[in-house]
């Protein structure tokens, strides 16, 4: 689109080449606002000084992949205009406590300078920061126009911060609150919603404990017409949800409480008849504590479900069967491994439009469970749902003819990730490594954007990811690999490579600093448990100044090595609000 | 590769304490006792109607710890780790470790425990209340409840009220009993004359 507008410009008579310069400003502001996203942004804003000022001027919403790779102040200097953020903070092996507390990626630095750069500010939407309730209330009082909190996988608040959300932000329309390390003290914030207030379209508290004032809830789900999402939390009954459903017919992402039996309450067929009058649910997520005796009540319902989460609820192979034979349309699945390769087998019967399935471990931690899902269910999958493009599977076997298969009738996978639970398993059947699974996942899916590897794995996997993976951009691994000449692979093939993750490899110095010109193109590089040293730190930190090269030191550990290693490109120098146990080399 | 064999050794078998009857058929799903999580918990969801058998978690909290796990692996999300290990705790108590409940009797220095789900109707379930507290509680009767003998069975249900056993259908109050208690006969005449 850019380049058709300056192209009319340059008519034949060159004459008119000097008109360019002087093409209006507003006008290139107004094609460019219709560009939404922040890569083609990005672009856009390299052509020229014009289009830069243009494009700094007509962008409302920014993303920021680390928090730390630029200031508050920078982004506040060049984009005067901004509406909508979206952060991200720490590194995300924090979400499985690699990283230390009080790491930092704290909000409220940001905050205060939008508080004066931005006080028009609608939205803002968080992942994995540190986030207090002193924030959440200089939110609430500072921003009137604010619209929309999203908040993933944070820590550091409470309920008291979001009862100041709920008091003071008149305009609120999305509440979001997912999967936090938060203080759930009461469930009274939801009460703080001023009769008033109407606008809310998003509303999801379905990861909180405490128990809210279902009257308060009932009042204001029946006021705000435009409610599009409710996610609920467990201490949400059946009958308090159909009381919800009857009031909020117009939901089109529902998550449900506790699916308890719940004998002496509400009749089943009125439940039933809520749930039918709901007709434009297609995500439906929540089911905590389902028993099978109510699950029929959803079976209309699920006729234009796309979204299915049952991440929370342990169905049995049976049951779940049952219930997925019920939903045609289904294009996203998460679900627990009790369901069993059975299970999955129903999926791959009823489900062809299936484009992503994530299956969680029921019981991550006991390894007596025999049970869980194989490789056979994989398989199963595969055969039935061939637009299946994501995939995040936990399970505790798999053989790499199992992948092979997988990926001969899935090539268009964008992500796969499997996790074999056991570190360093191999093949189970062959006792072979797992190198050609992954290589025929590398070789097949030429859209390969992100790829987690697990099992038994030697350099040769990295050899195939780094020749065949062209369009990897995220790579997780951990207990893999012989020598360093694995990570070279990958960073030495990988052109599009923007985040590497990697724990417990034997992966050293040569490895690290054979990256050194590749960092800078990547947003981060996060090594534990692996063989490097300080000094290739301070080496590495020395020779490339733009990149801030932090070490997380653990207590009692030889100080010669660098027990965990995180490392990012960033414009906004090296940060001066790490913790003792950071060190910023 | 000596990491690898490192992490076999440091993988312990946990010996694990089984709750349920002799002979009753378990599935192999079992939550881990980790106690750091169940700390890590705000209370429970209160409408769990089988709340008592948060008595369970006494017996668990003393079986032997957790077997060495390699931290942060496999990679899920603390919360959802933490949330599953709650449920399955709460769960497993309910569907396949029996419906436990408290009977208290008045006058009886410590409480015992059933498992309402060994029954299946009220004569049952009383001839065993008979049994355990060597006592004779009589036969019901709708309108005079237990009239003439010395105890009388009582519950208290998911509202937090005190009902005569008996005064509702069996499947509905074996899922809203939370706890029982034997009343001297005189003080039960109050519930059975409303």
């Amino acid at each position: 689109m850019e380049s058709e507008s300056k192209r009319k410009k340059e008519s034949p008579n060159t004459a008119e080449l000097a008109v360019t310069a002087s093409f209006p400003d507003e006008v290139l502001e107004i094609v460019l606002s219709l560009l939404t996203s922040h890569r083609d942004r990005s672009s856009v804003s390299l052509v020229c000084k014009d289009w830069y000022r243009a494009e700094r001027w007509s962008r409302t919403q920014v993303f920021i992949g680390n928090c730390y790779s630029v200031s508050p102040e920078i982004l506040t200097r060049r984009f005067p205009n901004i509406r909508s953020v979206t952060l991200k903070g720490k590194p995300r092996f924090s979400d499985f406590n690699l990283v230390p507390p009080n790491w930092g990626a704290d909000i409220h630095a940001w905050l205060v300078a939008f508080a004066a750069k931005y006080p028009f500010l609608e939205e803002l939407r968080l992942k994995r920061m540190a986030v207090s309730d002193e924030s959440l209330e200089f939110l609430a009082s500072n921003f009137p126009n604010f619209k929309l909190l999203s908040l993933l996988s944070c820590d550091g608040f409470s309920t008291d911060g979001l009862a100041a959300i709920a008091t003071h932000c008149k305009n609120l329309t999305e509440l979001d609150i997912q999967e936090n390390g938060i203080e759930d003290s009461s469930g009274s914030w939801l009460s703080c919603f001023p009769e008033s207030f109407t606008s809310l379209e998003v509303l999801n508290f379905a990861n909180l404990t405490s128990e809210v004032n279902t009257d308060a809830l009932e009042r204001l789900v029946s006021r705000c017409k435009s409610l599009k999402v409710l996610k609920v939390n467990k201490s949400i009954s059946l009958e308090q949800l159909q009381r919800l459903l009857v009031r909020a017919p117009q939901l089109e992402e529902l998550g449900t409480g506790s699916f308890l039996q719940d004998l002496t309450a509400r009749p089943y067929a009125d439940l039933e008849s809520a749930f039918n009058n709901c007709k434009n649910i297609h995500t439906l997520s929540g089911l905590w504590e389902a028993v099978p005796l109510y699950l029929p009540a959803l079976y209309n319902s699920c006729a234009n479900l796309t979204f299915l989460n049952l991440s929370y609820t342990a169905l049995q192979s049976g049951e779940f069967a049952k219930l997925v034979v019920h939903c045609p349309r289904l294009r996203r699945l998460w679900i627990l491994d009790t369901v069993e390769d059975k299970g999955l087998e129903a999926v791959g019967s009823n489900c062809p439009l299936l484009e992503e399935l994530r299956v969680f471990p029921a019981d991550p931690f006991d390894e007596e469970i025999i049970h869980g899902v194989t490789e056979e269910g994989f398989v199963a999958v595969s055969f039935g749902c061939r637009r299946l493009h994501y995939v995040l599977y936990f399970c505790r076997q798999m053989t790499n003819a199992a992948v092979a298969t997988i990926v001969q009738n899935c090539p268009n996978f964008t992500h796969f990730r499997l996790c074999i639970m056991t570190p360093g398993l191999p093949d189970y059947l062959t006792n072979e490594p797992m190198d050609e699974a992954f290589g025929a996942v590398v070789k097949t899916c030429s859209k390969l954007q992100r790829l987690s590897v697990s099992g038994l794995l030697t350099d040769l996997t990295f050899e195939y990811i780094g020749k065949y993976a062209k369009n990897l951009e995220t790579l997780s691994v951990a207990f893999a690999g012989r020598s360093d000449r694995g990570m070279q692979c990958v960073l030495e093939g990988c052109p599009k490579l923007r985040k590497l993750e990697i724990r417990d490899c034997p992966f050293g110095n040569e490895a690290l600093l054979s990256g050194l010109e590749k960092y800078e193109s990547m947003r981060s590089l996060w090594m534990s448990a692996c063989n490097v040293t300080m000094n290739a730190c301070r080496r590495l930190a020395k020779q490339m100044p733009r990149l801030n090269v932090e070490v997380m030191k653990e207590d009692g550990s030889d100080d010669s090595q660098a027990d965990k290693v995180y490392i990012y490109r960033t414009v906004a120098g090296p940060r001066r609000d790490a913790p003792p146990s950071v060190l910023t080399l | 590769m000596e990491r690898l064999l490192s992490f076999e050794s440091d993988h312990l078998r946990a010996t694990e304490l089984r709750l349920g009857l002799p002979g009753s058929d378990k599935p192999s799903v079992r939550p881990k006792n980790n106690k750091r999580a169940s700390s890590e918990i705000s209370q429970e969801s209160k409408s769990n109607s089988c709340a008592s058998n948060a008595g369970n978690d006494d017996e668990r909290d003393s079986a032997p710890p957790a077997k060495v796990q390699v931290v942060g692996w496999p990679p899920i999300r603390s919360y959802r780790k933490n949330t599953l290990q709650v449920q399955a705790k709460t769960s497993e108590s309910e569907l396949c470790r029996g419906m436990y409940v408290k009977v208290s009797m008045d006058g009886a220095p410590y409480l015992r425990k059933i498992d309402l789900k060994v029954y299946t109707c009220y004569p049952e379930l009383l001839n065993a209340l008979e049994n355990m507290f060597q006592l004779t509680i009589g036969k019901y009767s709708e309108r005079e409840g237990y009239n003439g003998s010395d105890y009388a069975p009582t519950y208290e249900d998911k509202d937090g009220d005190w009902m005569l056993v008996g005064d509702v259908p069996w499947g509905m109050f074996i899922t809203t009993c939370k706890r029982l208690r034997i009343m001297r006969g005189s003080e039960a005449k109050g519930l059975a004359c409303v």
